[in-house]
């Protein structure tokens, strides 16, 4: 435990904060990481939610959706993080093979958005999708006013798994290319410094945890008031009549 | 009106939904399309707003072909109301009235307005405007998706099967608030069921449907119990059963000159209440009509 | 392909490693989880203790876990034993969750019947509960059978043999044929894995049909995400 101790005084020591000669500083390293992971969430984002919300919303191409996320599940993400920054070339002026990186943390992020989108979607209710057709929605308002508020809980759970996902391959990205808090424990198994090793730990722990718990919040409050806020996956008996003995479940259909 | 003509539904297994369905649906009335599960009915309802598109033939209303009609204009001029009130849960009730109102791009306050009257119209307290659907009961739900429904004063209501989900008792305070409704505002109403009570009693025309959407019989309530026109029709009304054939029994002695009838199977089934006998004679409220024995009303006299 | 049958003794020495830490983990983690997943299902103070600790513990990225497992346990960083200790905790926050989530889908009424007729809480369990959960226990194992496989190639970025020290090495000799033989050997192996677990899934659960299965992995595959 008092390895523990260690790690923390590492990261508290204020030397660690600035660049020094022999390391980078902890300031710089998380400003990167975080960088990092913003841009490609960013893009991820752009990507994924549209295509995911095509998917949830016609049906079409979901085999080839779960095809993709089983198969990203099966692959492991370091061995294409290498082979994808040595393929990507480096392309002049961008520092340090920054686009190849960032592209390839897009692609380990995109399965877990796109299921999410997609499983989002198809969570939704539905008699309720159907009735909003019956009224007269278009079938744009139909997705925008109806399909993603009501699947706005696991939408955002692809986020949330997708954060966790960039921020994982970014630590294990300094192993080859980039600075960032995985620096540190790199550096520090290699150096056998190992309050710095568990200083770099301690440090990307702290990220995951933080950033989780903000999406976590923001995932309990996706879902608009008066549908269930429960984090089951069962979405069925939300908002029809759940309160009243009365309703019973209804099992014919015409 | 609405008139089918011809009308056939294929689906790409093979199978007819419809097939060769030529109806005239009379307007300002009730016309009740009643069968048991799979027998196109619902599919028919649909047809007439466009929910599903008829593989050949043609629907007419007030002699306009809608498949040349834009569905989605088409749906936002009639009113649908299903049988889990497919309110949407993520909006408040006043806003689940309105939604018609906004679609079509009415103002707010006029739209709010008239939500407002039709909460009213359809016997729900104002209070509940701003409570979510989930915390309503099956039958409060059931009227706001009945209010919704009317919110663009639709010329066609349709109703599919809106009261199956609910508990009897709430089922025939929402009958009688449909018929009711119906005397008020003078709609065509479309309505779907498998329950024969319901339909006699809601409908001016029912029509009998079997598989295939072929037609059994079709006419007044008046006309198919007198007349039955196939053993399939007695069946599906009871007639077999003797349940609609109502005798005096001799056996019980009432108080005054009250006489007990009976159908045939010896059960109770009512009273003719004689002049000067003991019971008063009730002013005929449309509550319940209903002769079988499945339910109990409350009220009967 | 040279390159691969030149060096097939490294390569299966790496295949053998990678096996020897993942079959262990998916093992015991499947082991523990059930019992566990049972008794979240029904109490819920369990349920959100373990719950909570198992997802905090999943958000931390594996190469956090691996430092801080040999920290915790006292044991030096390139034990391997580090990995298949921290691929199990992996393994148990994936199989926790879906275990619980099978016992509490099987239905209350067939539970009371099962009562009814006479079986003591253990018959109950061997008998009814734990085949009824068991498309989807199946399901979720071989969910983390995939994961686990994957995972384990972390490992060779600290030190620890795995196929991942294939990449690491290919990265920095810069030679892609070393890299792509470490990615076929994983996608082999968790192939294999998933063939021997749906086949042993096949003998044991025979009511088991097509239906139930999908629903059960497509279950698994949209909670993995949530």
């Amino acid at each position: 435990m008092n390895l523990i101790q260690a790690g923390f005084a590492w990261i508290f020591d204020p030397a660690h904060w600035s660049d020094s000669s022999s390391s980078v500083g902890i300031g710089d390293a998380l400003v990167q990481h975080l960088i990092l992971t913003g841009i490609s969430l960013a893009l991820t984002a752009i990507i994924a939610l549209p295509i995911g919300f095509y998917i949830g919303h016609t049906g079409r191409g979901r085999n080839a959706a779960i095809f993709l996320s089983n198969a990203a599940r099966a692959l492991p993400s370091v061995g294409l993080l290498t082979v994808l920054i040595l393929a990507i070339p480096f392309i002049k002026g961008i520092p340090g093979n920054y686009l190849a990186d960032v592209i390839v943390f897009v692609i380990l992020g995109l399965p877990s958005m796109l299921t999410g989108a997609y499983a989002g979607l198809e969570s939704v209710d539905r008699q309720t999708i159907d009735a909003a057709r019956a009224i007269g929605m278009t079938e744009w308002q139909v997705l925008l006013k109806v399909e993603i508020p009501l699947g706005a809980q696991l939408i955002v759970g692809g986020v949330r798994s997708t954060t966790l996902q960039i921020v994982a391959t970014v630590t294990i990205a300094s192993f080859l290319t980039q600075v960032t808090l995985g620096t540190f424990i790199i550096a520090g198994l290699a150096q056998n410094d190992y309050p710095k090793m568990l200083g770099g730990a301690i440090l990307v722990a702290a990220l995951a945890l933080i950033l989780d718990g903000i999406l976590a919040i923001v995932q309990r409050f996706a879902s608009p008031r008066g549908v269930s806020r429960s984090t089951t996956k069962s979405k069925k008996n939300t908002a029809r009549g759940a309160t009243n003995a009365s309703t019973q479940p209804i099992t014919e259909g015409n | 009106m609405i008139e089918f003509k011809s009308v056939s539904k294929l689906y790409p297994d093979g199978t007819h939904a419809v097939d060769n369905f030529s109806v005239v649906i009379p307007s300002r009335q009730t016309t009740v399309f009643v069968g048991s599960s799979g027998c196109g009915k619902t599919t028919l309802l649909r047809m007439i707003n466009r929910m599903v598109d008829a593989s050949s033939g043609s629907i007419e209303i007030d002699g306009e072909n809608i498949a040349d009609t834009e569905p989605v204009h088409l749906r936002r001029s009639i009113g649908y109301v299903m049988q889990n009130s497919g309110l949407l849960p993520h909006r408040k009730v006043i806003d689940n009235v309105a939604t018609v109102l906004f679609l079509t791009k009415v103002p707010k306050d006029a739209a709010y307005a008239r939500a407002f009257e039709l909460l009213d119209t359809v016997g729900l307290d104002r209070a509940l405007a701003n409570r979510y659907p989930g915390e309503l009961s099956g039958g409060q739900q059931q009227r706001v998706g009945v209010a919704r429904g009317l919110a663009a004063n639709p010329n066609v209501l349709l109703m599919d099967e809106p009261f199956g989900a609910v508990d009897p008792i709430v089922r025939v305070d929402l009958q009688a608030e449909t018929k009711r409704l119906q005397r008020e505002l003078d709609k065509t109403i479309v309505f779907v069921t498998h329950d024969i009570d319901e339909a006699f009693l809601l409908g001016d025309q029912v029509i009998i449907l079997e598989k295939g959407a072929q037609i059994a019989q079709k006419g007044s309530p008046e006309e198919i119990l007198a007349n039955p026109a196939n053993e399939f029709v007695a069946n599906f009304i009871g007639a077999d059963r003797g349940k609609r054939r109502l005798t005096v029994d001799s056996k019980v002695k009432s108080n005054g000159d009250d006489l007990v009838l009976i159908d045939a199977g010896g059960y109770a089934a009512g009273v003719i209440s004689a002049p000067g006998g003991k019971l008063a004679e009730g002013t005929a409220t449309p509550k319940s009509r209903s002769v079988s024995n499945k339910t109990s009303q409350a009220g009967d006299a | 392909m040279n390159w691969v049958f030149q060096n097939f003794s490294t390569i299966w020495g790496y295949v053998l490693d990678h096996i020897g830490l993942s079959v262990p983990a998916i093992v015991v983690g499947f082991v523990l989880s059930v019992p566990l997943g049972y008794w979240t299902s029904k109490s819920p103070i369990a349920r959100s203790i373990l719950l909570t600790v198992f997802s905090i513990l999943y958000t931390l990225p594996a190469l956090v876990l691996f430092v801080l497992v040999p920290v915790a346990l006292g044991l030096s960083i390139l034990d391997p034993n580090n990995v298949v200790v921290a691929l199990t905790v992996y393994a148990m926050a994936i199989m926790i969750r879906t275990a619980n989530d099978a016992f509490a889908a099987v239905s209350p009424t067939v539970r009371e019947s099962a009562r009814a007729i006479g079986y003591s809480p253990v018959q109950r369990f061997f008998r009814v509960e734990l085949p009824l959960a068991g498309p989807v226990l199946l399901a979720g194992i071989r969910v983390v059978s995939v994961s686990t496989v994957s995972l384990a190639t972390i490992g060779g970025f600290i030190g620890i043999p795995s196929l991942g020290s294939l990449f690491l090495t290919g990265f920095q000799i810069q030679y892609f044929p070393e890299i792509w033989s470490g990615i076929v050997a994983v996608l082999i192996i968790a192939a294999v894995f998933d063939l021997i677990l749906s086949t042993v899934g096949r003998i044991l659960l025979p009511w088991n049909r097509r239906t139930t299965r999908r629903r059960a992995a497509r279950a698994v595959a949209v909670e993995v995400t949530a």
